[in-house]
């Protein structure tokens, strides 16, 4: 009978078992075991860096080896021991793909496992109505393939791999590197200066409004290397881009180190809209394996009326520490921040945001939501700062939590500093948990627990999915309900 | 349809229901009086499969299967509906996508593919219209900052688009003022048919008087202590339960 064959499959999904578990068998080149100068000169070298950018990482590495991890987080993990990693790993067949047609077709395969070429071939194919996002793949360290180049090329937009850009456009990088996120400014943000491995690189020129949404799916495939992702968007003045970035990561036991920079810029008028969704690994049901996912994400919004939302989505990772922040700087710049975190099993969360007002009339807007399921513990951890020189500043934060399970945690940290009396901070918090009446409404109603949850999340969390682009919306929700399997009882 | 033989249920090691037998036939409509506390809404919890409730003994065939075997969605899937005392807010879901969710759970259970949504939004708008139910109502959240009347109506148009074989009615009808309890009553008497049943569950004989119950039955302690036709519900009304039991 059809409904046995279902009910079996329901269960065999209900083991919550990560679906993106496999490992692309590929050869890969690898930097030296552990962290020290020679290291950080071989990453140089391999990615045939000019003297100024190995200089740059060569200062950043010596101030690393000055700073102390950050503890004060709300989240526990084994110290790391950075001389038992690898920090540089290329796929060693893929020395220098032209198009998607030279790639690996293993890696093709990979990607195609994590569903995302599905909407590229779409668009690539040109079906009529698909959805127009240009793709640029992170295969572990190195970028695979960058597709749309050539007709964003026409609109005067750059999209390529940070090292390509380090070679192509040298004086933008000169410029903007590390101008949002100094290379002191944190432990992690420090470590990824010295060896980040690659990334993307964005500039949108004066007046453009970038064509069609720019998207990097971010995969970590070889064991026991970091990724080390570096980020930089540029918006020039009345400028406007939409990125998407998407991460999953391979089932492995040991736990993985993933400490991206993303430094975000615009100038006066321009606008970027950047959501993420990231399912890395989280670890097993006993909390064995998982990404650590320590992420310096950071907007500056230099320039007068200009605009940054963050929209986050995040289901992954065994430990998380992530900030994505906005320096309102321009006047009446604009910053919002809209998060959902789930957290199951025995995953940590610890993310927020900082909103820095400096310019005058700056507004910004935080929406976040919690859900803890299982024995994980999930902390909003949020900054509101206003400078004195910043008059008329509105801020207002939302923070919701939703306990799925009695075993675990949510916590709501929101720091406000206000140093300028005009300012008007409004903070509404609340802690809930899934309720009974709800869960048996819908079941009443022939949904099965599971989808029960999902449902009753994805209600939870609509005010912040409604920020993500459509078709990243579909698959957050579809997400949620993935992350929260066998979250019940 | 559904046969209740000698049912023992506890609460919280409480004993509620303490041996209750009924037997409701397709066509036919049944109607559960009683007092508060009586076990008339553990009886209906019972049967939709709620936690907590713990049946110590006594069987419940539903469609020849033991009901206590299925899942509460599956008993949604063999044609169960259970209409809420309290009907539930479910903030952030809107109203469609809640029953657009629910009919295609069912359809899956039993082995259909998922409706359109084109087809989807013909049936609820024409359900809706029918029980006077504004279109807008349908975007709204399930239930939030919906009235009394409006939450009833609304489980009308879920049982409507849903067409169980055999609705469970936990006393939908209280708290309504008349216009409310003619839309309800509407709703019950158009899901009326040969082929389905009804078992109202009401502390007042004034639905009765727009819904004729084939069977009344009378529950006291956690027992059915007297059944009849629909004239003993008039009698309750005048006399009070303790005489008439």
């Amino acid at each position: 009978m059809a409904a046995t064959a279902e009910t079996r499959q329901q269960v065999e999904d209900m083991s919550g078992e990560y679906k993106y578990g496999f490992v692309t068998d590929v050869e890969m080149d690898m930097a030296p075991k552990g962290l020290s100068e020679e290291v950080v000169r071989f990453i140089s070298a391999k990615k045939n860096e000019p003297e100024w950018l190995l200089e740059w990482r060569l200062k950043a590495y010596k101030s690393w080896l000055k700073m102390d991890e950050p503890d004060w987080a709300k989240v526990n993990y084994p110290k790391i021991d950075y001389n038992d990693m690898y920090f540089f790993a290329a796929p060693k067949s893929m020395d220098k793909p032209k198009s998607l047609d030279e790639v690996d077709p293993e890696l093709l395969r990979t990607y195609e496992k994590l569903g995302s070429p599905l909407r590229e071939q779409a668009v690539l194919a040109g079906v009529e109505g698909a959805p127009r996002v240009a793709v640029d793949a992170v295969f572990d360290s190195v970028s695979v393939a960058t597709t749309f180049r050539e007709e964003l090329k026409k609109s005067g937009v750059i999209f390529m791999s940070f090292s390509e850009a380090v070679h192509e456009h040298p004086e933008l990088i000169k410029k903007y590197l590390g101008s949002v996120v100094p290379q002191r400014d944190n432990y992690f943000a420090a470590l990824n200066c010295a060896v980040f491995s690659d990334g993307t690189f964005v500039y949108i020129p004066k007046g453009v409004r970038c064509p069609m949404e720019l998207s990097t799916y971010f995969r970590i495939n070889a064991e026991n290397t970091g990724q080390f992702e570096r980020t930089l968007i540029i918006a020039d003045e009345g400028a406007y881009v939409s990125y998407l970035e998407g991460c999953t990561a391979p089932m492995r036991d040991e736990n993985q180190l993933h400490a991206a920079v993303v430094e975000l810029i615009m100038l006066d008028d321009a606008e970027i809209k950047y959501s993420t969704v990231q399912n890395w690994y989280p670890g097993d049901k006993e909390g064995k394996g998982g990404i650590y996912n320590f992420v310096t994400k950071r907007a500056l919004c230099k320039g007068k009326n200009s605009k940054v939302s963050w929209t986050q989505v995040e289901t992954g990772s065994a430990v998380t520490w992530k900030y994505p922040s906005c320096i309102l700087s321009g006047d009446n710049s604009v910053g919002e921040f809209y998060s959902v975190a789930v957290t199951n099993n025995y995953q940590q969360a610890d993310t927020g945001t900082k909103m820095i007002h400096m310019g005058k009339n700056t507004r910004s807007r935080i929406i976040s939501k919690g859900i803890s399921a299982g024995k994980s513990q999930n902390t909003y951890r949020g900054l509101v700062k206003v400078l004195p020189g910043a008059d008329n500043v509105r801020n207002y934060t939302q923070c919701d939590s939703l306990l799925v399970s009695s075993e675990s945690g949510a916590h709501t940290v929101p720091y406000i500093e206000v140093k300028n009396p005009t300012a008007q901070i409004e903070h509404e918090a609340t802690t809930s948990k899934i309720s009974e009446d709800q869960l048996f409404y819908c079941r009443a109603r022939g949904f099965g627990e599971e989808e029960a949850v999902a449902m009753i999340v994805n209600g939870f969390c609509r005010d912040v999915m409604q920020h993500l682009p459509m078709e990243f919306a579909v698959e957050a929700q579809k997400l949620l309900g993935i992350s929260l399997e066998g979250s019940v009882g | 349809m559904l046969k209740i033989n000698d049912l023992h249920v506890s609460v919280e090691n409480t004993a509620i229901l303490k041996g209750v037998n009924l037997e409701v036939k397709a066509g036919e409509v049944h109607a559960i009086m009683g007092l508060n506390g009586a076990g008339k809404s553990t009886l209906a919890n019972t049967i939709a499969g709620r936690d907590d409730y713990t049946v110590t003994s006594g069987t419940v065939d539903f469609f020849g299967k033991n009901i206590f075997d299925l899942e509460p969605h599956e008993r949604v899937g063999e044609g169960l509906f259970l209409g809420f005392q309290y009907p539930v807010e479910i903030p952030g879901v809107s109203n469609l996508n809640f029953l657009r969710t629910a009919l295609n759970s069912i359809r899956k259970y039993r082995g259909q593919d998922d409706m359109s949504a084109a087809d989807f939004m013909k049936l609820i708008r024409a359900k809706a219209d029918q029980l006077g139910m504004a279109p807008d109502m349908l975007k709204r959240f399930v239930n939030v900052g919906f009235s009394g009347g409006e939450k009833k109506r609304n489980e009308m148009v879920q049982m409507a688009v849903l067409d169980p074989k055999f609705a469970i009615l936990d006393e939908t009808d209280s708290g309504l003022d008349i216009d409310a309890l003619k839309t309800v009553a509407a709703g019950i008497n158009a899901q009326r048919r040969d082929d389905t049943a009804i078992l109202l569950i009401t502390h007042y004989q004034r639905l009765l008087n727009y819904v004729q119950p084939d069977v009344v039955h009378v529950m006291i302690g956690g027992k059915i202590v007297k059944s009849g036709g629909k004239e003993l519900a008039a009698e309750l009304e005048e006399k009070g339960y303790a005489e008439v039991a």
